[in-house]
């Protein structure tokens, strides 16, 4: 089922971009405010869903950038790996580490705490995305 | 110590390794081998550094209590991880060759190893919330398990597993709910001191809840029909898996609240537990005389034995502890090894029904043998495992006086001959009723024979040499939160 209409798929081609790149600020914004990476993943799978709306499935899963299980599970793992460096301290697994790196005149606060985040924003676009996109092509195949 | 931690985070990764690999089967088979030896590795230091050093405790992101989650390692747990790691060795062992192994999709590994890891977890947490969650985990992945293939009859136990299970990992979230609005704690043993501090009715309350969930999870009479209705549709080696995990967990949760959190425990519910454990010893073993299907002869067998389990965390005593602690190890063993002799049974003689099978100790006398050895350690005639097991619930019960209890334990005995028997008779002695059949040639059996009698070595290893494993029980028993003598 290919969707005829041409002025949603135009704007949903800069809008889809658009929808990401704000599911990373709401990501990267969540440790100090509300956001993080539950909220941001369900934004990117919003994004995912909207895609194959206007689109179809194929062309939407095309666009995730791995397959939705593969991409749930690195999110997974990406949250393990960032209880490790909280090991090489002597500190219990998942202890969280915070620094500052300075480019010049930018600071940039960094953490193991964000690296989990980011897991879990993976493993949301990964599980639900999959999942929405699984049911949306049960839709397209009604005749 | 990360040791604590390593049983719940070896299989977590290995199982994402594997679901990366799902495209390059090679791949993913050896990512699963090397993840499963890690895993006994670190079961065996971990139970080595539980022996020397005691209950090991760490807290995941050294938050400080009450908001960080607690695992702690005691003896019971490092052991339980022990044989998780070594069922899940048996089963891989099993799946690499050609008795009934279960189809080759690309789920089955992440889900085998995802369903160690929230098992393992859930031995080892020492959080109440903690555990819902490895509870829902093992719950996800074990539907995954049932539902490889996707015949009709496997959804249709997927369904009902999935139905019955989600409604006591409700419960089990609502009394976690409410006994956190009661006290404000969720950690097991600050949980235990508060909730001596509240009203004994809603206590009482609050415990028949968390007890309801419990029994719901370990397949207790009147709340096991989650267990028959979907064990009979699995392959052998997930079966193995299930059998020796996943009723474990409610068994491993129940005998820690009994012996710390819910101490001093309601004498309403100790007698409560005690007649529910004498149904599921009946009821289990009746379903078993009933019935012809190997398959559910054992499942309904396992209640049964959790029935017994059950009687001696009834018992509510440092002797019934250890005694409950020796059975459900023993359990676990031979109920999955007998369950992979009936997987072999099946590939030999084409069949689960009794009915049409039979000649098998003529053709395969070394699988005869087998099975003999597992069905007398599970009915329990000396010296193998079981008869230790009922030895120690039996004088226990006489001891404090229930005799009924121990009498219906004896009675069950003699019933679990009659279904093992039986399938002695039906399976082995008996000619094939078909004249001209031949035991089917199965290619690659040796890796499901070296997990079999490997199964078969541990039991007749502990039975013949009882000592060192009732020693184990007994500091285990003592090791248990409040279990001191």
């Amino acid at each position: 089922m290919r969707s005829d209409a041409l002025l949603a798929q135009v704007f949903m081609r800069s809008l889809y971009p658009l929808l990401l790149l704000a599911s990373l600020w709401i990501l990267l914004r969540g440790h100090n405010a509300p956001g993080g990476g539950f909220i941001a993943g369900l934004l990117a799978v919003a994004a995912s869903a909207a895609y194959a709306l206007v689109f179809d499935v194929a062309s939407s899963r095309r666009r995730l950038p791995l397959a939705p299980v593969s991409l749930a599970a690195s999110g997974v793992l990406l949250a393990l790996l960032s209880g490790l460096p909280a090991l090489l301290g002597g500190l219990p697994f998942l202890t969280h580490l915070w620094g500052t790196l300075t480019f010049g005149p930018v600071e940039l606060p960094v953490s193991t705490g964000m690296l989990f985040d980011l897991g879990v924003y993976l493993c949301v676009w990964g599980v639900f995305g999959g999942y929405c996109l699984a049911l949306l092509r049960s839709i397209e195949e009604i005749p | 110590m990360i040791l604590t931690l390593l049983p719940l985070l070896v299989p977590l990764a290995t199982a994402l390794l594997c679901a990366l690999a799902r495209s390059m089967p090679r791949l993913q088979r050896g990512i699963s081998a090397g993840g499963a030896l890690v895993l006994l590795l670190c079961a065996l230091a971990l139970l080595h550094q539980v022996l020397t050093h005691g209950t090991m405790t760490l807290i995941a992101g050294n938050w400080p209590l009450p908001f960080g989650i607690v695992f702690a390692a005691d003896l019971f747990g490092a052991a339980l991880v022990l044989l998780a790691a070594l069922m899940l060795c048996v089963a891989l062992l099993w799946q690499a060759s050609d008795a009934d192994a279960a189809p080759a999709s690309p789920g089955l590994y992440p889900l085998m190893h995802g369903l160690v890891a929230g098992s393992a977890a859930a031995f080892l947490t020492a959080d109440l919330f903690n555990l819902y969650i490895w509870f829902e985990v093992t719950l996800i992945c074990a539907l995954g398990l049932l539902v490889q293939g996707g015949a009709l009859r496997q959804l249709d136990a997927a369904l009902k597993y999935f139905v019955l299970n989600l409604f006591g990992t409700l419960l089990l979230l609502a009394a976690v709910a409410l006994l956190h609005g009661a006290t404000g704690q969720l950690n097991f043993t600050a949980l235990g001191e508060a909730a001596a501090r509240l009203d004994p009715a809603v206590r009482l309350l609050l415990f028949g809840l968390l007890l309801l969930a419990l029994l719901i999870k370990s397949a207790a009479f009147p709340l096991f029909a989650w267990l028959p209705a979907s064990y009979h549709t699995l392959p052998a080696p997930v079966l193995a898996l299930f059998s020796a995990l996943l009723t474990k967990i409610g068994i491993c949760v129940l005998l820690r609240s009994f012996t710390g959190l819910f101490a001093p425990t309601p004498v309403l519910l100790l007698t409560l537990l005690g007649w529910i454990a004498l149904f599921s010893m009946l009821t289990g073993v009746l379903g078993a005389a009933y019935h012809w299907d190997l398959r559910r002869i054992l499942a309904f067998h396992t209640i049964s034995q959790i029935g017994y389990i059950l009687l001696a965390i009834a018992l509510a005593s440092p002797a019934g502890n250890a005694a409950a602690i020796f059975f459900a190890l023993h359990h676990s063993v031979v109920k999955a090894g007998l369950f992979l002799v009936a997987g072999l049974i099946c590939r030999q003689a084409g069949h689960y029904d009794l009915r049409r099978i039979g000649g098998l100790y003529a053709a395969r006398p070394g699988l005869a043998v087998l099975f003999l050895l597992l069905a007398l350690a599970l009915v329990g005639i000396p010296p193998f495992t079981g008869f230790w097991g009922k030895y120690l619930i039996v004088r226990e019960s006489f001891v404090q006086g229930e005799y009924l209890w121990g009498a219906t334990a004896l009675t069950v005995g003699f019933l679990t001959l009659y279904s093992m028997a039986k399938i002695w008779l039906q399976a082995f002695w008996k000619p094939h009723p078909d004249k001209n059949w031949q035991p089917s040639v199965v290619p690659r059996t040796t890796p499901a024979y070296v997990g079999l009698g490997l199964l078969v070595l541990v039991t007749l290893w502990a039975g013949l040499l009882p000592e060192r494993l009732l020693l184990f029980v007994t500091s285990a028993a003592a090791a248990l939160p409040g279990g001191g003598p």
